[in-house]
Formats: C-alpha cells, sequence, structure tokens
C-alpha cells in the first residue's frame, strides 16, 4: 500500500515536473530572436510582408503568446505534439523515424561505458596509490577531457582512412543486398566507432565515480566488521563494498538516461549517424519549435521515468532505504 | 615504312578511345552528398540549396540557361516573344508524363504559375503579379499576358523559379501538407525512390522520360554526412563522387582537387551569380556618411581576403554586379582597389569628429555560415581599426541573423545575395529604396534611397532593347558604386570537385541544380 502512494505521489510530482519543463521550454525557445517565418524569409533571400503574415498564420504564430502555450500545452496532454513547421509533418513521427538509430548508439554506448566504468573503477580502487589506479585514473581524465568530435575524427582517420577496418561514417552499408544477419554484421561493425567514442565520455565519468564510491566505502565500519568477522575478500566485496557502491552510480545512471534520447550532436554528426540530437540541432537552427520541443519534453520524461527506477533500485541495493519514506 | 605503319596504328587507336571517351556511355551510380538534410525534396514548397539539388532532378521547369544564359528548351521545346514584349507563348515537349504514368500537359503549366507557385514562393509571386493572364490554348500551348514588358520574364520559368507541379496531384488542396510531398512526382530524369532519414536519398532513372535515351545514368544516391571533414574523407575514400561548393572548407578543396583522377571546376553558377557583400546600415551614423562607407572600401585588400579566407575562390567587386551579371559594366565602376592612406584621408575628410583616434565603435555581425565567415569578418574588423572604426563583433545564429538583418538591428553584417541572372531580377532589389525592411535578406536593408536609382532600375526592367538597358545599368551602376550603400567584398566562386571519369556534370547556369539528364560516368 505504502509503495502504491509513493507511486502516485511521484506520478503526480512528474507530470509537475513535466509541465514545468514544457512551460519552461516554450518560454525559452520563443525568447529566442527570430521565428519560423524569418528562417523562411531568410532562405527565400526575397520575400514580402505578406508572406511572413500568411506563414505567421498557417502556424498560428500570429496568436497572442498565451494563446499558443494554452493550445500547445493541451496538444501535448493529449501526446499530440502538433506539426513539424519545417518538414510539415507531425513530429512524432519524424522523431519515431529516427529513435531506433539513436536507442542503438546511447544504448551501446552507454552499456560500454556502465561495465567498463565499474570494472575500471573497482579495479583503481583495489589497486589504490599503485601503477593500475595511476594509469585508468590518468586514462579516465583524459577521456574525460577530450571533445568528442576531435576523438571521433582521430578514430575515424586511424580505423578507417588509415587501417581500413572500420567504415567512417553511416549506419550501414547503402546499395547492396544482404541477408538480416549480414545486415545485422553491417551495422554492428558501423556502430563500433560512434558508440566508442561516445562511450568514452560516460566510461570516464563512471570509472572516476567507482572509484570514489568504493574507496569512500572500504573505509566504512561495517567492513572493517566483516574482516574481523573474517568473512571472505571476494563475499565483502560482493555483499558489502560493491553493493553499497553502487547507489551514486545508480544516480547518476538514471540522470544521463535523458542522453539516450535526447541524442548525442557531437557524435552523430562526425559519423553522420542518422539519430535525433542531429534532427534536434537542425530544428533548434530553424526555429522549428514544435519538434524542438517534442525532443526537450520527451528526453525530460525520459528523466523523469529513470529517476522513479532509480528510486526503486535504491530500496533494493540498500534496504535501509525504504520506498514509502 | 614500319615507323610510319605503327605511328598510323597509334593514331587510330588513339582516335578510337577519345571516340569512345567522348561518347556517353549509360548506366551507373552517382554518389553525391546533400547537406544540411533538406526538410522535403518536394521543389514547389520549398527552395532552400539541398532541396533544390536534389528536387531539381525529379522537376523541372519550361526552361534552363546556357552558362551566357540564353534561354534553352526544357518542358517548353520553343516559344515566342511578341515585339511589344508583353506575350509569351511557350510549345510543350510532346510525350511527356508525370513519374506517375498521367500525361503532361497545358493545364499542369497553368495551374502552376496561376495558383501552386505565387502561394508557395514570393519570388514567383512577384513577377507573377506583372502577369495579366495565363492561358491554354490546346493542350501543348500556354500564353502568358503581360501587364506591362518585364525584360527578366524568362528567368522565372527555370526548373527553382519556375517548378511545374503536376495538378492533378495538387489541385483543391493544401499545398503545404500534401502527402504526395512525401513522393514526389515530377517530369524529371529522375525518379524518387527512397529517403532513409538521416543516411541517404536515393532517386532511380525515370525509364519513360521525354528525352531519348537520357538520362545515361542508373541512379543517384544523395547521401547525408553532417559534418564537412567526415565529408572530405567520404570523397577521399570513394565514398561520394562530387562535392558542391561549401560542402567542405575552400582549403580542403584545394588539397582534394590535387588527388589523381579528381577535378575541380567554379562553373555552374551563371544563374546564381553569388555576390558577397558588406551590408553597412546607412540609417546609422556615421555610415550615413558615403565618405565613412567609401573609406571602408578603400580600406579592403580583397586580393588578400579572397586568398588568406576563402582559399582564393573568388573575384574582387567594387559595384552591384559581377562579371558573370547580364550588363556588368566594370569601365564605370570606382575603382576601390586596396588604399589605406586614401581610406584614411576619407575618414578625416568626411567631418565626422574623432575621440582618441577612434570615429566611431560599431556592432558587427558576421554572416553565421561557418568557420570562413567569421574569418571574413575577422578580417574586415581588423581593417576598420585601421581607419579608425572600432568595433563589437555580435555572434548570432541562422534565424538571429535573418531577423536582425532584414528588420535593420545592425549597424554592419556580412551577407550574400544571388543575383538570378539578369539585373531587373536579383540587383535592382538591394538599392530599391522601395524594397527596404521585412522583404528578405536580399532586400535593401542598407537604407539605401536614391530616386535616380529608383527610376533606372524601373526603366531597366521594363526596357526590351538590350543596347538601352545596357546603357541604364551602366549609369545605374556608376552611381551606385560611387555612394557605396553597399560595401562589396567579391564575387564569390563555388568550387565543385569531382571525379574525372564523370562527364558533362556540369553544362549550363544553373550548374548542379540541372537534372542531370546529360551526366555520364566513364565506366
Amino acid at each position: 500500500m505504502a509503495q502504491v502512494r509513493f507511486l502516485l505521489i511521484r506520478l503526480v510530482k512528474a507530470i509537475m515536473v513535466l509541465l514545468a519543463v514544457t512551460v519552461l521550454s516554450f518560454g525559452l525557445i520563443r525568447a529566442a530572436p527570430g521565428d519560423p517565418a524569418t528562417v523562411m524569409a531568410g532562405e527565400q533571400g526575397a520575400v514580402d510582408p505578406e508572406f511572413l503574415e500568411r506563414v505567421r498564420e498557417r502556424y498560428g504564430l500570429d496568436r497572442p503568446i498565451h494563446e499558443q502555450l494554452f493550445t500547445y500545452v493541451a496538444g501535448v496532454a493529449m501526446l499530440d505534439f502538433g506539426d513539424s513547421y519545417q518538414h510539415n509533418r507531425p513530429v512524432m513521427e519524424l522523431i519515431a523515424e529516427r529513435l531506433p538509430a539513436t536507442l542503438l548508439l546511447t544504448l551501446t554506448a552507454f552499456a560500454l561505458a556502465l561495465i567498463g566504468g565499474l570494472l575500471m573503477g573497482v579495479t583503481a580502487a583495489r589497486h589504490v596509490g599503485k601503477w593500475p589506479d595511476a594509469l585508468i585514473t590518468v586514462a579516465a581524465l583524459l577521456f574525460f577531457a577530450l571533445p568528442l568530435f576531435w576523438v571521433g575524427l582521430m578514430a575515424i582517420l586511424l580505423f578507417s582512412v588509415q587501417l581500413g577496418w572500420l567504415p567512417a561514417f553511416g549506419m550501414s552499408t547503402i546499395g547492396v543486398n544482404m541477408s538480416p544477419i549480414e545486415r545485422a554484421l553491417d551495422v554492428a561493425k558501423h556502430l563500433i566507432l560512434p558508440a566508442s567514442t561516445l562511450g568514452l565520455l560516460y566510461l570516464a565519468t563512471y570509472t572516476r565515480m567507482t572509484r570514489a564510491s568504493v574507496l569512500e566505502v572500504m573505509d566504512l565500519e561495517f567492513v572493517r566488521t566483516a574482516r574481523a568477522k573474517g568473512l571472505g575478500e571476494r563475499r565483502i566485496w560482493r555483499r558489502h563494498i560493491l553493493k553499497n557502491a553502487l547507489l551514486p552510480i545508480i544516480t547518476l545512471a538514471s540522470l544521463q538516461a535523458g542522453h539516450l534520447v535526447g541524442g548525442a550532436v557531437l557524435t552523430e554528426t562526425v559519423f553522420s549517424w542518422p539519430g535525433i540530437g542531429r534532427l534536434a540541432f537542425d530544428a533548434l537552427l530553424q526555429r522549428d519549435y514544435n519538434l524542438l520541443l517534442a525532443t526537450f519534453i520527451i528526453a525530460s520524461a525520459f528523466v523523469v521515468f529513470f529517476n522513479l527506477v532509480a528510486d526503486l533500485i535504491y530500496s533494493l541495493a540498500d534496504p535501509r532505504i525504504e520506498v514509502a519514506s | 615504312m614500319k615507323r610510319l605503319l605503327s605511328a598510323a596504328i597509334l593514331s587510330v587507336a588513339t582516335a578510337i578511345a577519345a571516340q569512345a571517351q567522348d561518347d556517353p556511355q549509360t548506366g551507373g551510380t552517382l554518389n553525391l552528398v546533400v547537406q544540411p538534410e533538406p526538410p522535403t525534396v518536394m521543389l514547389g514548397i520549398n527552395r532552400l540549396g539541398p532541396v533544390s539539388y536534389v528536387g531539381s532532378k525529379i522537376y523541372e521547369g519550361l526552361v534552363t540557361f546556357a552558362p551566357d544564359m540564353t534561354p534553352l528548351p526544357k518542358l517548353a521545346k520553343s516559344w515566342d516573344i511578341s515585339d511589344d514584349g508583353l506575350t509569351y507563348t511557350f510549345h510543350l515537349q510532346e510525350g511527356v508524363k508525370w513519374h506517375d504514368g498521367e500525361p503532361f500537359t497545358s493545364a499542369d503549366v497553368v495551374y502552376s504559375f496561376g495558383e501552386y507557385l505565387p502561394e508557395a514562393f514570393s519570388r514567383t509571386r512577384g513577377v507573377m503579379d506583372r502577369v495579366e493572364e495565363i492561358s491554354a490554348p490546346d493542350d501543348r500551348t500556354v500564353v502568358f499576358k503581360l501587364k506591362e514588358p518585364y525584360a527578366a520574364f524568362m528567368i522565372i520559368f527555370d526548373s527553382t523559379g519556375g517548378t511545374i507541379v503536376p495538378k492533378h496531384i495538387y489541385e483543391g488542396t493544401d499545398i503545404f501538407k500534401n502527402p504526395a510531398n512525401e513522393t514526389p512526382i515530377g517530369t524529371g530524369p529522375f525518379k524518387f525512390d527512397e529517403w532513409s532519414k538521416g543516411r541517404y536519398i536515393h532517386l532511380v532513372r525515370n525509364d519513360e522520360y521525354w528525352q531519348d535515351g537520357r538520362p545515361y545514368l542508373d541512379e543517384l544516391y544523395f547521401h547525408i554526412i553532417p559534418d564537412a571533414n567526415s565529408r572530405a574523407i567520404a570523397f577521399e575514400q570513394g565514398q561520394v563522387d562530387v562535392l558542391r561548393g561549401g560542402d567542405v572548407e575552400n582549403i580542403e578543396v584545394n588539397r582534394l582537387g590535387d588527388m589523381e583522377g579528381v577535378d575541380v571546376t567554379t562553373d555552374g553558377w551563371e544563374f546564381y551569380d553569388p555576390l558577397a557583400i558588406i551590408n553597412v546600415n546607412t540609417r546609422h551614423e556615421p555610415l550615413d556618411n558615403p565618405k565613412v562607407r567609401q573609406a571602408i572600401s578603400y580600406a579592403l585588400d580583397r586580393e588578400f581576403m579572397i586568398d588568406a579566407v576563402f582559399g582564393g575562390f573568388g573575384k574582387p567587386a567594387y559595384g552591384p554586379m559581377t562579371e558573370r551579371t547580364p550588363y556588368y559594366d566594370p569601365e564605370v565602376l570606382t575603382d576601390y582597389s586596396f588604399d589605406m592612406e586614401k581610406a584614411k584621408a576619407l575618414m578625416e575628410e568626411s567631418g565626422v569628429e574623432a575621440e582618441g583616434g577612434v570615429y566611431a565603435t560599431l556592432d558587427l555581425m558576421p554572416l553565421p555560415y561557418g568557420e570562413t565567415w567569421q574569418r571574413h569578418g575577422e578580417y574586415i574588423r581588423q581593417q576598420l581599426k585601421e581607419i579608425g572604426i572600432e568595433t563589437n563583433v555580435v555572434s548570432v545564429d541562422v534565424a538571429g541573423w535573418v531577423e536582425r538583418t532584414t528588420t535593420g538591428k545592425f549597424d554592419i553584417t556580412t551577407n550574400f545575395t544571388y543575383l538570378l541572372g539578369d539585373p531587373a531580377m536579383g540587383v535592382g532589389q538591394t538599392y530599391r529604396s522601395n524594397n527596404q525592411l521585412n522583404r528578405g535578406t536580399a532586400a535593401n536593408v542598407d537604407g539605401y534611397e536614391n530616386p535616380k536609382v529608383d527610376d533606372l532600375f524601373a526603366e531597366g526592367a521594363r526596357t526590351l532593347d538590350p543596347g538601352k538597358r545596357q546603357e541604364i545599368y551602366s549609369e545605374a551602376q556608376k552611381i551606385i558604386s560611387a555612394d557605396a550603400p553597399v560595401i562589396w567584398s567579391h564575387q564569390m566562386e563555388y568550387p565543385t570537385v569531382y571525379r574525372s571519369k564523370i562527364h558533362d556534370l556540369i553544362t549550363t547556369a544553373p550548374g548542379l541544380n540541372e537534372g542531370f539528364a546529360d551526366v555520364w560516368i566513364e565506366q
């Protein structure tokens, strides 16, 4: 019962957060200079004021701003995100076209980073102050500091141009007939460079976070007690250290979940990966309000959702945390 | 004798080889790049660069243009213009079918110009306002009757300004939301096949194209590669065969052009005729002072700028036209060759008071179209400082730039305009006093007002005699060049990088925005 109540409260909170995100993003993007009509005017070079008026009228941009906001929020409540001004199609259709590619890239990168980060972080913590720790710490710092687009370009130059091992761009080979298995392998081959490039940044974050968290827990009294009790080292690590050290990592992972659907503009750009990040970026440049807002809101919804999931996982990882509290 | 014989055999073999090279070969795939990814390829509703590039293979106009801007037949096989310049009669090609198999007739042309295009495209509407009546006496003939003569009338009939759309699909629908926009139906040499969003657009040969034996190519792939460096790599690796101007930075062009089996050309921009300009807001002090504007013009070392910033592509410009523009007259232009002393002297003569050596502090807003334009802005900033004008660089994105430029919220901004093949089409709009704000970025955003110039452009547009037009436009160029209501930066040249095995890639004034019916690949 307590759990149901907790979930209900969280759900109401989540809806309020999403409403706030919608109103805020709506206000922010409208505050930027220029609107879809001016962008179209710029593209045409020469226009007349009547043309601008008609474009604004066509998209309802001539109505008072509060009226536009109300219509928009009412639409979103019914899961209608409107049409894209540039594409003249429902924005949900556009997003749905790009979502699979984005999820494939971000989930792979995320999984690589999470697993790799945990392994490297724990290894560093176990050998704290010794060479593996130094090596991992320096590597993590380097991964964190390097600009993604640069890493991507260097990876292309090395693995595609110089060695010819991996394709430089795109999601699959174009214009060739393949069996489903061949196609899957082809996509996997195309995925290696972008997923590892994007993964490096997350990897660095998880490595550093895991190392710090494990080091903190290792010094706590219950670990000393476990050792004093004569528990085996493996058991101490698994049951006492790792389980407790996981909490901040769960928090971080749930926060980064929004990136999963928000896409990764730089990686997608460098590797010509057909994801949402690029779509959202172009929408921003073209003041395609509906398209941009929908990507904001959906990414926020993911963050809210995964935070809820994280809260539930906390209680599994640490029985002292009760959901009802 | 033996030597003679081998020489003869060699020459015959060479002749055969040369002949083989000249004879178009059928088949093959052409891999191109389109960037940024277009929102649609339905050319009727959108004329962005990328949309025109892809859409011009699917849709056609009544005519196209030779590099010297002579009209050439397309969907119209011939045309007559009455002596008074008021009646244009187009005779259409026979046996043309839409990609869905429906016959193309004069009703499609009347619908396109009478209803569709004026709704979709400002430029075409502006020109159609001059038309009194469009009629179709029979299936193969279309007649346009003008209210008064308009010398640039033919310019509107190319595939991007005068896209012919199928009446049977669009009549009575919301042209912007018609689902057929997703699967465009044109008359062009290539048919739409597939658009994998974010990846590629695939067009295939139109087997029923009206021109026998054309197109030569089997298919076209327009790859979507958002990053300039990745585009260069894709070309180097052979994944794409053609790079348009702007696909890679000009510095890269020179490197890629040196590769074996690769050619570079700057042809194919005669129709669009781009001119880089520096807009100066003459509503703001001290830019209202002609001497200050002239000083700015003298302070620019255009040769250096073209070499250092634009990779050597471009030619200095001292007036409102380029050497590609019909009626260009270099004799009448003020010679704004780099002369810093003269620039400084003009600032002193201008009557503007200097405080601590600084005449004014102005906002400088570089065109937000990538690195090259940022560097262009930096160069201008440095030169302005030399003549005592300090600048604050304003950074905005494209939408912000359009908003500020078209509403006059700027002091100095860099820009470029398309002159569009005739002074009555693309030149006058930047200088006419009745075409100032909220009329696009190519309008007279500088606020220049000169009744004489207004009269000359009005007269030039309705005068048909080329000799008289030359006199009118020479006078206009002379006045405008001296007044410097805009600082002309340079005649832009966009390099196209392509593999030498591709033939007849660029043969007309619209260049790569042509239908590609004649393009072939040496196998």
